[in-house]
């Protein structure tokens, strides 16, 4: 008993015997369960699986087919919802695509044209200059050209109509979602784990049981991009509204407000900036989804991205990526700006009207003018070619050496991860999971992993989720390798600093799909493509709580240290390191999080894992699989965030675990 | 001190911790140890305190001995756990959301120590707020605000944002806001804790010149005695949140009633406090050098007292002589001899 005592309380110990217990059976248990016929070692014995898919499936068929209050059916209540948000949809999409229009379809005669190019992208200017910052103005400008100059215009006003329609819908469902929290305790423990959950499933998933209901087409799509966009603000709204000073609410009951003047003129425009960072949020997430939603109807730049990655066009598809990069931007650099806005600065009244002047001008020129109303087709200019010359130079003159590269790392790196993961006994997994959870964080933890694992066993999705933990492990190893050191240059130069952030901003800005792009173009579809463009795309927090980290460490630390006489490196190894490492554990979880959201995107380049799961379900509109796939992702997602904040958490009091 | 009662407070409790809602009806009046062994902070302990109509009331004590929280149970800005509070014999704590609304908008104002104005309005509107929650045309409320930005010396930054202010001058729209709607009582939390030390001297004359004119029943809290013997009709020392002694200055600093309150009142120069009824003499058969007022503080009359060779007479506040006073009292005095009583 006391060795078992002592194997638990050494940490050491504990975690070297944990990988070399399961090293062994990954290597071995699968020959001798083969030698001695016992398959279901390896494999979950498929009469034991818990039909949860089916069970799902069939649910939402009765749902959508059968399910009534009364005289009210399910479906009609998802026709009504299709309606109110068709209409707005429609309303904008007339505005600024395809005009005013009477009859159906291929038949419909443009009564009104849309809005010009001109005049959106004087009005887009106008809203930079609102700001009062000129650079700005410069900015955007050059943004909305470029959407119109290289023949992307239509395409763009069409996800632009999506945005705003579902940033709208988002931000008021956060808002009252977040008042309802902040004011009921009740609610908010009722929404946290929701959240939680939204959080972490991949949004495939979302997109399966949506489509079902709602079909493919732009209402499934704007759904969708609601949902998704929609839990940071509800938590940034009761975070906001907390964070307003006491005294603020007291000063707003003194004066005798009721609940309501309370809430709407103390708490709300005090907590604005906060509010705004949300909508800011609420915004880029509505782009990032709209553009993966094509596969759903949404259309737009979304649909080029995709049709030019199944026609691998490379340069339609790297123009395409662009223009999404540069509608990103715009609309990042245009709402923060709008939200550091101070009250009582900046131009206001005046700009509606030049607005409204330049509208009327543009559309009564265009008349006259056809170019003035649609950039003309012939000045449109395309670097499509130039792309695809590119692409085809890199990949006749250095095709050896990147596949030489590829080949060493999948050799080296890749497939004896693989190996080592898809060797795991289930049940062993399991076993082990829990044991993690029990060590890091007590028993409560070690039942969850316990329980979220068998989960995963259970369904039958066990192999595609060792794939899934196989590829996000290897990704974010290679993320924190990167990152960790750029992090720690940048913590300690402010040049580097400067550089980085630039670059960082940039990259968080990007819509996740766009990272697919060159990968493909370079690497073809495969492991290691999807590797690469998971580091691409959540190498962010590494860098960024490094660099953080190393920045928050006390300068009397690092100053004893000098006067003990360490050199530079002993003083980066033995006091800087050791004091950021919870913050690079924070920054590690948080990689790991957009690993997994990133890893099911890259189902499109043929990984084989829990993503393409959810991808196959979402082609085949198999709802079952596709939610309980998702849910699989959103287990390992919260496991690995339990245990790196219990982590993160343990190493801040100075414990190495608990015992 | 016949003036009518405008606030009184009986035994009023707050605690802070598990089960603290019912801890106190289960256990009557607990002591500090009781409380402490059910892990519960006594914010506020069996706390009376009577206000009366136009006197300035200060509740003194260090930070954290519970006069924020004693305040706000004043105002019933937090729900009390034990006790009785009255407003003009109202009880406070039974009153509905509606008439408590009614009561702030009308009756009461409140300054708060990091002055708790509205970010997105202007001094202007900060002020008129309590105006526009009753739903007060914007004319009305405009002119009212521009009076009161007048009243606290703020003319012409109507259309600033606070942010824009110093420290002293956001205060004084705190000072604004809360005195739009005429209130009768006035609730002021550590008001001048935030500023400089100089601009909470001008503060305080600024508070005395605008009470000589307003005549407000004033609750004032501070963590500095000095500020609090400057101002106060009468002090209530909080320790731990417990009152441990009511009273003038002068009979605070005269007579305090621990070692915790002489702790405070050691420092004082007396000469600030001590007024000339105290140590006046038994009055004699003149002559006289001249009359002084009973109430005056010794150090504002000491040089005049000094320089005569002859006592003076002592005025009481009907203006009959009750005594007289000689250089060797207002010495004694000055010099913080031990003050025969
Ligand atoms: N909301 C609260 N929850 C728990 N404890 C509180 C709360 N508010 C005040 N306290 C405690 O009550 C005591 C008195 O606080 P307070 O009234 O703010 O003191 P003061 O204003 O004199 O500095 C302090 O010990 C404080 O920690
Ligand atoms: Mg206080």
């Amino acid at each position: 008993m006391t060795a078992l005592h002592r194997l638990i309380r050494d940490p050491r110990l504990f975690w070297g015997g944990l990988f070399a217990l399961t090293l062994a059976l990954s290597l071995f248990a699968g020959d001798l369960a083969k030698d001695i016929g016992a398959k279901w070692v390896m494999k979950f014995p498929k009469p034991l699986e818990l039909p949860l898919d089916k069970l799902i499936s069939a649910a939402m068929k009765w749902l959508l087919e059968e399910a009534a209050i009364g005289p009210l059916s399910f479906h009609a209540v998802t026709r009504f919802i299709s309606a109110l948000i068709e209409a707005p949809y429609l309303a904008v999409r007339g505005l600024l695509v395809d005009g005013l229009q009477r009859g159906q379809g291929s038949y419909a005669v443009q009564i009104l044209p849309p809005l010009s190019w001109i005049a959106v992208t004087t009005i887009f200017c106008l809203l930079a200059w609102r700001s009062g910052r000129r650079g700005l103005v410069g900015l955007v400008g050059a943004c909305f050209l470029y959407l119109a100059v290289f023949g992307r215009w239509e395409s763009a006003m069409a996800t632009l109509a999506s945005v705003l329609i579902s940033v709208p819908m988002g931000v008021a469902g956060g808002v009252a979602l977040g008042i309802l929290a902040f004011r009921h305790p009740w609610a908010e423990r009722a929404m946290r784990p929701v959240l939680d959950l939204m959080q972490t499933v991949p949004v495939f998933a979302y997109l399966v049981p949506i489509l079902f209901m709602f079909g493919f087409g732009p209402t499934a799509a704007l759904v969708a991009t609601v949902i998704y966009a929609m839990p940071p603000m509800v938590r940034l709204t009761t975070l906001a509204l907390r964070e307003v000073p006491e005294e603020v609410a007291e000063a707003g009951r003194m004066a005798g407000c009721t609940r309501r003047q309370l809430l709407w003129k103390c708490l709300i425009p005090t907590a604005m900036p906060m509010l705004m960072v949300g909508v800011n949020q609420v915004i880029m997430l509505s782009l990032n989804m709209v553009i993966i939603a094509s596969m759903i109807g949404a259309g737009g730049l979304g649909y080029d991205v995709l049709t030019a990655l199944r026609k691998l066009d490379i340069g339609g598809g790297v123009e395409a990526g662009v223009a999404i990069v540069v509608m990103a931007i715009a609309l990042d650099r245009l709402s923060q700006a709008e939200a550091r806005r101070v009250p009582g600065t900046g131009r206001g009244g005046r700009l509606v009207w030049i607005g409204l002047a330049v509208i009327l001008a543009t559309s009564a020129l265009g008349y006259v003018l056809p170019f003035v109303q649609t950039y003309p087709a012939g000045a449109t200019l395309t670097t499509g070619t130039i792309w695809a010359q590119a692409i085809e130079w890199i990949n006749i003159n250095l095709y050896d050496h990147i596949e030489a590269v590829k080949v060493a790392i999948l050799i080296g790196l890749l497939l004896p991860v693989k190996g080592f993961f898809l060797g795991i006994p289930w049940a062993w997994g399991i076993v082990a999971m829990g044991l993690i959870g029990w060590r890091m964080a007590g028993w409560r933890l070690g039942l969850m992993a316990l329980l979220m694992t068998g989960f995963i066993a259970l369904t039958g999705f066990w192999p595609e989720a060792m794939i899934t933990v196989y590829l996000c492990g290897v990704s974010v190893f290679v993320a924190m390798l990167i990152g960790v050191p750029l992090g720690i240059w940048a913590g300690q130069s402010d040049r580097a600093n400067t550089v980085l952030s630039a670059l960082i901003d940039t990259l968080q800005t990007l819509p996740s799909f766009v990272y697919l792009i060159p990968v493909v173009m370079l690497f073809r579809v495969g492991d290691f493509s999807a590797m690469i463009a998971v580091v691409a795309y959540s190498i962010v927090p590494a860098i960024r709580y490094a660099a953080h980290g190393i920045r928050e460490i006390d300068p009397q630390m690092v100053e004893a240290g000098i006067v003990s006489g360490c050199t530079r490196r002993q003083i980066l190894w033995r006091i800087k390191l050791p004091l950021a490492l919870p913050s690079l554990i924070v920054g590690m979880n948080q990689t790991v999080m957009l690993a997994l959201s990133m890893l099911v995107i890259t189902a499109l380049v043929g990984t084989r894992d829990l993503g393409q799961q959810v991808y196959m379900a979402l082609t085949k509109a198999n709802t079952g699989q596709g939610i309980v796939a998702g849910l699989c992702v959103a287990f390992i997602a919260i496991m690995v965030d339990r245990i790196l904040t219990a982590a993160a958490r343990g190493m801040e009091r100075g414990e190495a675990g608990h015992g | 001190m016949d003036r009518p009662v405008m606030l009184d407070c009986r035994g009023v409790w707050k605690l802070y911790g598990p089960n603290a809602e019912t801890f106190l009806a289960r256990h009557g009046a607990p002591t500090a140890e009781t409380l402490r062994a059910a892990h519960l902070v006594g914010a506020v302990r069996a706390a009376d305190v009577t206000i009366r109509k136009g006197e300035i009331f200060v509740i003194m004590g260090l930070s954290g001995s519970g006069k924020s929280t004693l305040v706000r149970c004043l105002s019933r800005l937090i729900e009390p756990s034990g006790g009785e509070v009255r407003f003009e014999g109202r009880d406070l704590l039974q009153m509905g959301e509606a008439e408590l609304i009614d009561l702030r908008r009308k009756r009461m104002g409140m300054v708060f120590q990091h002055f708790a104005l509205l970010p997105h309005l202007t001094v202007l509107q900060n002020a008129a707020f309590p105006l526009e929650v009753q739903g007060i045309d914007r004319k009305t409320r405009e002119d009212r605000a521009r009076a009161v930005i007048e009243l606290v010396g703020l003319q012409g930054r109507e259309g600033h944002y606070p942010r824009q202010l110093s420290g002293g001058q956001q205060q004084r729209v705190g000072i604004a806001r809360s005195l739009i709607v005429e209130p009768d009582l006035w609730f002021l939390d550590e008001p001048f804790s935030a500023l400089d030390p100089l601009i909470r001297r001008e503060m305080q004359d600024e508070l005395l010149r605008l009470q000589a004119r307003l005549q407000k029943t004033i609750v004032f809290i501070t963590h500095d005695f000095d500020e609090a013997i400057r101002l106060a009709d009468r002090i209530a020392v909080m320790k731990d949140g417990a009152i441990v002694q009511t009273a003038t200055p002068e009979e605070l600093v005269l007579n305090p009633a621990d070692a915790y309150v002489a702790e405070f009142t050691q420092h004082v120069a007396r000469a600030k406090v001590v007024r000339l009824a105290t140590i006046m003499a038994p009055l004699g058969a003149g002559p006289f050098a001249g009359d002084l007022p009973g109430q005056a503080r010794v150090g504002d009359v000491a040089d005049a007292v000094e320089r005569a060779d002859l006592p003076h007479r002592v005025l009481d506040e009907a203006g009959q002589p009750v005594g007289q006073v000689a250089r060797q009292a207002v010495v004694d005095v000055l010099i913080g001899r031990e003050v025969p009583r």
